[in-house]
Order: C-alpha cells, then structure tokens, then sequence
C-alpha cells in the first residue's frame, strides 16, 4: 500500500469542508464519538442538518467565525491507499496556507461551485498548484445537484477551465461533477449523471499514477548528520546520515562532494535494519564514503558530471508570508536542504497579481501572501536546482533573524 | 530490503522515513533535546524510530517522564525495562512531589491532567531542555490536526495556535531564544492503525495491558474503568470481571478499557481497522470536558 497526498483549496461556500467530510464519512474514516460531537454542535448552532464542515474545523476562533484559519491535515484510508489531506482555506489572505499545504501535494483539489462557474479564485488556486509544481490536479465541480445535474453547465465550465490551464503549466488535469452534499461521484459514478463517463473522486485519487513524479534521475543526496558512534564496538564509523532528495544512488556509485569538489565512491548504504542495494527518494538512509573526507551537515552528495554548480546568486518565485514587506536590501536567514545562510535581496524583478497574473514591475516591495520574482545573493554557495526539476532541492524558506519567524518561501527559477 | 518495483516506498516506509528525517534535523539544530516516554505505544514508537535515526550511535538524547503519580504499575515496569534495555538517561518529574513541595495543586475531581503542565515546564528550565519530541499524532483530536511538526513554545510552554510557523516541503525552522523550546512531533502523519501496524512490522514489545484479558472493572458514566487502587468504584457500584484492553495509557483513575478480544497485535490490528470510536472518545474521561479541552490545554504548555 502506498501514500498519497493530497491538498484541497476552497473557499468560504464552495463546499471543500463538506467534501472532505464526505470523503471521511463515505471512507468509515469518521468515529461515532466525532459524528456525535459534530451532531451535537450542527444543533448548537441550528443546523438542521449534520454540518459534516464542522469536522475539518479545528479551533475554537474557526468555529466561531465559521471558517478555516489553518492547514489541517486529515487522514483517511482505502484498501488500496492510504491519504493524508492537507485542508487549505481558500480566500486570499491565507494565501500563504495554501502554498504550505500545496508544497507536499502529489496531487491538488480545486473547488468550483456549479452555478457559479470559474471565478477569481479558481484562476488564483490553479496558478498556485502550478506554481508548486504539484504533479496531478483535479478540478471538482461542486453543486451539480443545484443546477438540476446538467451536462450542459459542466461542460461550459470544463471547457472555460480547459482553456484557462492551458496557459499555465498544468501537468495532468482531471475535471470531475459532483455533489458532495449529496454523494455524487465521490465514491461510486453517480447515477443522476449517465453523461459523465470519468472515474468517481475516490476512484482517481485510488489509482492515479504517481510513479513518476520524483526524480530519479539527478542523485541528490544533501548530508544532514554525520554519525560517529565513537563506541567501543563502531570506534572509527563515520557516516553520512539524510534523505535522498533525488536520483537512485548505489554503492560503488563514484560521487562528488559539494562544496570541497572531491570525488570518492559510495562504500555502503546502510540502514539500522541492515545495508541496502539501492536508496530513491524519500529514503532515509546513511551512506559511507571510500575515501576519508572532510564531510558536514550542509554538503551535498551527487554525481560528478550531474552536479548543480554552487551558487551565490538565486533566482526566484517567493511568496511571502509576513506582515512585515520584502524590499531590496534587506537581510533574512535562508534555509535550503540541509544547509542555511543568510541571503540579501538583491532586487524584486516583479511583483505578481495571482488573480490575472499580471507582472507588476514597479512594485517596491512584497506584502503578506504577496508572489514575486526575486534575486537574492547569499553569504556562501548553495547548491540549487531549478523547482521545476526538483522540489526538494529547488524549494527554500526565509526565516526573519530578529524574531526567529518562517517570512517566506521560495522557487528556484533559472538556474544557470 | 530491496527497492520495490518501479521506485515506490510503501505508505509504512514512507512515515518511517520522514519521522527518521524529523529526528535526525532536531539533533542537527537544536542542543539538549529530550524524548517523552511514557511506556505508552507512541512513545514505544518513537524510541524505535531514535533508534533507528542514529544507528549505530546509541540514542544521543535522555527520556523524560511527567511521572503523574497514578500511571498503571504494570506501564511503570515497562518504562524502566525498556530505559534500561536501552541505555538511556531517564529524567523522571514527579506531579506527587511536585503537590508536596506546592508547586501545583491537587484539582477537585482528580485529574491531574492540568497540573502536569507546571511540574513539565519547571523540569524543561531545570534541565534547559530546547527540544521536546512527543508522541502526538494529528488523527487524535482536533486541534492537534493543525499543530506543526516543530511546535514553537515561548518561554512559558505556551503554544499560539494563530502565530504557528509555516512548514513547507520537510524545512523546519528550529530557530530559538534562550528559554524558548521546540515541541517535536515525529508522528504527526501517523495513524493509529499505522503505530499498531509499525509495532506488529517491526516486533516491538508493548505493556500487557493493550491486549484483551479478563479484567476486574466497573462502570462509571458508560466507561469502563479498572477496579485497583487508584481507581476505587464509588460507594453501591460493584467491580465485576470482563474481557478488556486498553487502547491509551492514561492515569488510571481517567484512562478507559474497552470491551475486546484482541489478544495479539494482529487482532489489534484488525480491531483498529474496524472500530467505529476514535481512540481518545472511547478512552479518555478528560477529553470530554469541552470541545476546546485540548485546545486549551495546549495552550497553558502541555503537549
């Protein structure tokens, strides 16, 4: 059995609560006690329905205003996987939640209420899954049972979203119609749409191909701990602890170490439950080294003719996600990998309207849940992909050195 | 171990390697970190998974236990057992002792659930401990479904559930002042048919009270509470025998068993797969206070 996960991005009134609750539900991942708790509380508040939102909303501030702060995640389960959903409200000012939620997606939701066909937000969603780089979308076309099931409105929104992802770079797009109020097409193909001839909800998320998505092409192996027992029965064990952040790495596989540029071979691949033939991402693993190097946390094993070139200079999307602005000539702290360094911003080459996607090039300085194209420099060399080759060693954060606080994260783009 | 087919790790090789991970960057960033152990299965889990972080090197950190004064006798041996099985320090802060010298004081209704939390936070000062890696799963309850896995604490233990730190792909931001802390949670995205699966994977032995036996009981607000000396019946309610197990180790004035004929891990397995109350529902007679109970709880520092 594998793991999927995946995110789910709404809006207040497009039903994405209810949706998870209904996946929850219609799974049996749903507890009696929880039901009752939430039956308990849909009277309190005078539902006359069992408000199946009230399950995903997790704060006493959420409760009470009705919506969802935070990402929470949730966690169901099929005979064929298991599913770890990260809930990310939709409006724009938790912008910065759902590019959290979206950073560890295999796969993203995006609601679309029925009668009301695409709005802003659903262009804003989109662009932000793009942006991620997360592999698989589904387009959920909420509410047909308010517009009588009809095909008619689903293939005028199908067709304008069609149109709309192919200007973006949407890797693998499914659009579904349901009703997750009523149970359409999540669990089983809805009867009340003999039109429809796709997979139900749960039906596609069981069975999408996720294979592909790592790569596992480029060895990326950044150390994160060096394991030195010093022991008695391990007394000169030196290894490289961490996990693969790309390609498939083998012992006997001839290496280079980033920064110091010495080439060695890969002796072993050792785990606590014993040594292993091959290590792919995610793999926690230690390797050891043929030749005794001078190696450390934030050093980056790869191979010598597939090696990213250190660099000072980043070029990247940030979406920043402090009250606090970004501007030119500012200091933070950055944390890529395994490895941190303080980087200066350089220059804002953009700023980004996330709802028409237009580039604002006079803008001074980015605000909370604000995009941007950025060039930083940074105290020492880091070793950067491009994001869209690899997630792991394309992704950073920004941390705010006065008060210690995650500011921002950030895209690699082109790498040189 | 060989890789499967076509590169993919299954889902439990998957939530072992990211908790592996998890441990590995809190040795790598923070200085004095501390596991919570309780004897309980998460903590039996977490102990695997240090274990396997920093093989062959021993567990590079002590275990800490807030020792309520009214855990099961049976989970106490198992603590020390297990501590001593491994070579680890073990840092014991005692509520009781802690009631004795009036740093916290005994709440009507016997819980001690609440005043766990300063007799926690004074031995996180005494020890300047920075990192606390707890057993929490995100399944358990609500508001642990939105906690990070580097849980920000201020110098008071008090977690701010509007000014968590955003935590993309695996950074973690373990950045702290002096008298600050990291709370740590490895099995954030575990489940707990995923711990029972891990513990069955990897033959780990846990207290005897998880599995079913004949068990002298009574009944209390339609729970079913062990019969011992922690746990007297109120007057006119007579302790009767049944078949029970235990799915939390609580204190055992508070921690409910439950009817079951599971005997083995395998059963528990298959008895977790098919239950239909969460395990904190069924269990725990702290958690029905209010909705927010552990919301606020949190809150004050506890974990």
């Amino acid at each position: 059995m594998d793991l999927l996960r995946f995110a789910t991005a709404g809006s207040v009134d497009d039903g994405k609560s209810t949706l998870i609750g209904r996946l929850l539900h219609d799974t049996k991942s749903i507890f009696e006690d929880q039901l009752d708790a939430v039956e308990r509380t849909s009277r309190e508040m005078g539902d006359d329905y069992t408000n199946l939102a009230l399950l995903t909303d997790g704060l006493r501030a959420e409760r009470g205003q009705g919506i969802t702060i935070d990402v929470a995640y949730r966690y169901f389960a099929t005979p064929r996987r298991k599913f770890i959903i990260a809930d990310t409200p939709g409006h724009i000012q938790y912008t910065r939640n759902m590019v959290t939620g979206a950073s560890t997606a295999d796969l993203a939701i995006v609601l679309i209420d029925a009668r009301k066909g695409m709005v802003e937000q659903s262009r804003r969603h989109t662009f932000l899954v793009t942006l991620l780089r997360v592999p698989h979308l589904v387009v959920a076309v909420n509410k047909m049972d308010l517009v009588g099931y009809s095909q008619e409105a689903f293939q005028s929104i199908r067709d304008e979203f069609t149109a709309f992802a192919t200007k973006l770079n949407v890797p693998d797009l499914t659009i579904i119609p349901i009703s997750a109020l009523a149970g359409d097409n999540i669990v089983d193909r809805s009867k009340r749409m003999p039109w429809y001839e796709g997979p139900s909800l749960l039906h596609h998320l069981e069975n999408v191909h996720v294979a592909s998505d790592r790569n596992l092409i480029d060895a990326r192996f950044p150390v994160q701990y060096v394991v030195r027992p010093q022991s008695t029965r391990y007394p000169d064990y030196r290894g490289y602890a961490g996990t693969v952040a790309g390609g498939i790495i083998k012992p006997g596989d001839e290496v280079v170490v980033l920064p110091s540029g010495f080439t060695t071979q890969i002796a072993g691949i050792e785990t606590a439950d014993g040594p292993v033939d091959e290590a792919f991402p995610p793999m926690s693993v230690t390797l050891r080294l043929a030749d005794d190097l001078d190696v450390s946390r934030g050093d980056m094993i790869c191979r010598p003719h597939n090696a990213p070139v250190p660099s000072q200079d980043i070029d990247a999307m940030v979406c920043w996600m402090s009250e606090a602005t970004l501007s030119p000539g500012q200091q933070l702290a950055i944390k890529h990998t395994t490895r941190s360094a303080r980087v200066l911003v350089k220059t804002l080459q953009y700023r980004l309207d996330v709802n028409t996607l237009h580039r604002d090039e006079s803008a001074t300085a980015l605000g909370l849940n604000d995009i941007g194209r950025v060039r930083l420099r940074s105290t020492t060399p880091l070793f950067l992909d491009e994001y869209r080759r690899n997630r792991t060693t394309g992704g950073f954060i920004l941390i705010d050195e006065p008060t210690n606080r995650t500011v921002g994260s950030g895209m690699v783009v082109g790498v040189e | 171990m060989t890789g499967p087919p076509n590169y993919r790790l299954s889902q439990m090789k998957t939530l072992e390697a990211e908790s592996v991970h998890i441990f590995r960057e809190v040795l790598a960033e923070l200085e004095r970190p501390v596991l919570m152990f309780s004897g309980g299965k998460d903590s039996i889990v977490m102990l695997r998974l240090a274990e396997k972080a920093f093989w062959p090197s021993r567990i590079p950190f002590p275990v800490l236990h807030v020792d309520t004064g009214l855990n099961f006798a049976e989970v106490m041996e198992f603590r020390d057992r297990r501590v001593s099985e491994l070579g680890v320090r073990l840092v014991v802060a005692s509520v009781p002792e802690a009631i004795e010298r009036g740093l916290v004081v005994e709440e009507a209704g016997g819980s001690r659930n609440r005043i766990q939390t300063p007799v926690l936070l004074e031995a996180v000062r005494q020890h300047r401990f920075t990192a606390l890696f707890g057993g929490a799963r995100r399944d358990e309850e609500k508001s642990r479904a939105k906690e990070r896995v580097f849980s920000f604490r201020d110098e008071f233990g008090q977690w701010d559930p509007k000014n968590q730190r955003p935590e993309l792909w695996s950074l973690y931001n373990g950045r702290i002042r002096a008298g600050e802390s990291i709370r740590v949670f490895p099995l954030s995205n575990w489940t707990e048919l995923d711990v029972w699966q891990y513990i069955g994977a990897e033959g780990l032995e846990v207290p005897d009270l998880y599995f079913a036996r004949a068990r002298e009981v009574f009944e209390r607000d339609g729970m079913l509470y062990a019969a011992n000396a922690m746990s007297v019946p109120p007057p006119g309610v007579e302790p009767f025998s049944a078949r029970v197990r235990y799915r939390t180790m609580g204190d055992a004035n508070l921690t409910a068993a439950v009817r079951s004929e599971a005997d083995t891990v395998e059963k528990i397995v298959a008895e977790i797969a098919a239950t239909r109350l969460s395990e904190r529902g069924a269990t725990r007679g702290d958690d029905r206070v209010s909705e927010a109970a552990m919301e606020d709880r949190k809150r004050e520092g506890y974990f």
